[in-house]
């Protein structure tokens, strides 16, 4: 768990970054965020993503899937994996400022 | 008279019957079972028919020698579930209504969800072995082949059976070596997980039997497409894998009359307590086995835990007592290891596999996240216990929770 300031506010992220509140998150956070990911800079498509995701996070209470953000936000896979390559969800949700997907097993 | 409605007569669905046909008050409640098949199969078995260590007879056997007498069966498949109204359509336009209803409709391969995959090349040279005929398909070709290059490949999670792939791997590297062609074989297993598996001890572990086996992992790695014709399977990403042979495990779904009724998720699956196993959304509605959508294993191993907690609290639900919120997402799984051997590992939602003996603490007979003779002997057994004891909802020595006596932190 560590403490970081981001944007002018202090917000708490565990260990990889993700946020550990999503209610801390703030519209002019998400592009420093992308850039501590290699994600620069942040453009339309990469926000119609993270909206999609605050979005149904509000309603869902769970991080959307990669199925969902095509069946219910429109996103195909394909622009997801150009947008955010190598792991999409994560790093979409990293960015969003949401807690990091689960994994099933 | 009460109606009690089975949805889905597999491992889950049969155990529930089993254990609540002699228990509940029959001048109260009447149990009906609705599955569309009349062919049970034991899947654990599906993973030994391409090495010709099983054939399709040791995994069928008809459904109905396995349901309690006094229930009502119906054989067919569904058109639609009504949770709002209490009730369920069938094809035929019989209307069956419920009280109470516990959904143990599974999960299957969709390998549709993947383009390129179902064409001219399905069951010639790429292969599932979740189906009857994929895994026999699989046989036909191994039993011929002269080797090339082996991919086993895991679309995307959750899938059922989350060993299985790995096992496949590991009794590749056996049956190649016995067929004196391992050095023309060579084995790939990639996976879009980071690691061998997904949670960290484990994964280390097995990461390292798949070295030992000289078997390549490439982790990280999530399919997108597969080119049949020219034998390349390709991530989202655009990296391509080529192969001779695919093995492919291709998405897991829910029942499509999950996704028609409008109780799924993305993947059909149903929004269900972790704890107390009952629906989210309709109270008088409980989920069991592979249709939930647990962070769970989807296996029978965890269906059979899931069934002693959901047996309790159906009985709560009927005399309107509290829920007990006991399910804590234990799985317990045999991995066969080939030549003979096997590994075992026991955990939950939030113990990961360790180290240890099992069941009994310092005794065993069987180790956890060890490779011995006698985990496989469990595994070759459980044929037989599955069939005689476990279909029929009869107690096993093992607790529904699991336990960390025994276990050894690391």
């Amino acid at each position: 768990m560590a403490e970081a300031t981001l944007a002018g506010v202090t917000v708490e992220r565990d260990d990889e970054g993700f946020f550990k509140n999503p209610d801390d998150w703030k519209e002019e956070m998400a592009p420093e965020l992308a850039k501590e990911i290699g994600i620069d800079p942040l453009t339309e498509a990469h926000w119609k993503v993270i909206r999609f995701m605050r979005e149904d996070y509000k309603v869902k209470g769970q991080v959307p899937s990669i199925r969902r953000m095509k069946n219910e936000g429109g996103i195909s896979t394909k622009d997801l994996y150009n947008l955010f390559p190598k792991g999409p969800a994560k790093k979409a949700a990293y960015i969003a400022g949401l807690g990091k997907p689960h994994g099933c097993i | 008279m009460k109606q009690l409605l089975i949805v889905g007569g597999g491992t889950a669905g049969t155990m529930m019957a089993n254990k609540l046909a002699p228990v509940l008050d029959d001048s109260e409640w009447h149990i009906t079972l609705i599955d569309e098949h009349e062919t049970h199969y034991y899947q654990p078995g599906f993973l030994f028919i391409p090495w010709g260590i099983y054939n399709k007879n040791d995994v069928i056997k008809p459904k109905r020698d396995f349901y309690p007498s006094g229930i009502d069966v119906i054989i067919s498949p569904i058109e639609i579930i009504e949770p709002d109204e209490n009730r369920v359509k069938l094809v035929d336009g019989r209307v069956i209504s419920y009280d109470l209803m516990i959904v143990a409709t599974g999960s299957q391969i969709n390998p549709g969800e993947t383009e390129g995959m179902l064409g001219d090349k399905w069951h010639k040279n790429i292969f599932d072995f979740y189906t009857i005929e994929g895994t026999t398909a699989l046989r036909n070709f191994i039993k011929y082949w002269e080797g090339g290059k082996l991919v086993v490949n895991v679309v995307e999670m959750p899938i059922k059976c989350p060993v299985a792939p790995l096992e496949f791997a590991f009794l590749a590297d056996w049956y190649f070596t016995e067929q004196g062609i391992r050095d023309k074989v060579e084995i790939e297993y990639v996976t879009p997980l980071p690691g061998a598996f997904t949670k960290p001890i484990a994964a280390k572990f097995l990461g390292e039997f798949l070295t030992k086996k000289n078997i390549k992992l490439t982790s990280d790695f999530s399919a997108g497409r597969v080119d049949a014709e020219n034998n390349k399977l390709y991530s989202w990403d655009d990296e391509a894998i080529d192969y001779d042979l695919l093995v492919t495990i291709p998405t897991n779904m829910g029942a499509e009359v999950i996704g028609r009724s409008g109780m799924g998720d993305d993947l059909n699956f149903i929004p269900t307590d972790h704890h107390t196993l009952q629906s989210k959304k309709w109270e008088n509605v409980f989920v069991i086995g592979d249709a939930t959508d647990l962070p769970s294993s989807k296996a029978g191993s965890v269906a059979h835990f899931e069934a002693d907690v959901l047996f309790e609290n159906i009985q709560r639900y009927i005399d309107g007592r509290p829920l007990k919120a006991a399910f804590d997402g234990h799985a317990n799984c045999y991995i066969e290891s080939g030549f003979g051997k096997g590994i075992l590992i026991d955990f939950n939602y939030d113990v990961e596999p360790l180290p240890g003996k099992f069941p009994l603490p310092g005794v065993g007979p069987f180790s956890l996240l060890q490779e011995t003779r006698m985990n496989h002997w469990g595994k070759m057994t459980f044929r037989w216990v599955y069939w005689n004891l476990l279909l029929k909802g009869a107690e096993l020595p093992i607790e529904a929770q699991m336990t960390m006596a025994g276990k050894k932190r690391v």
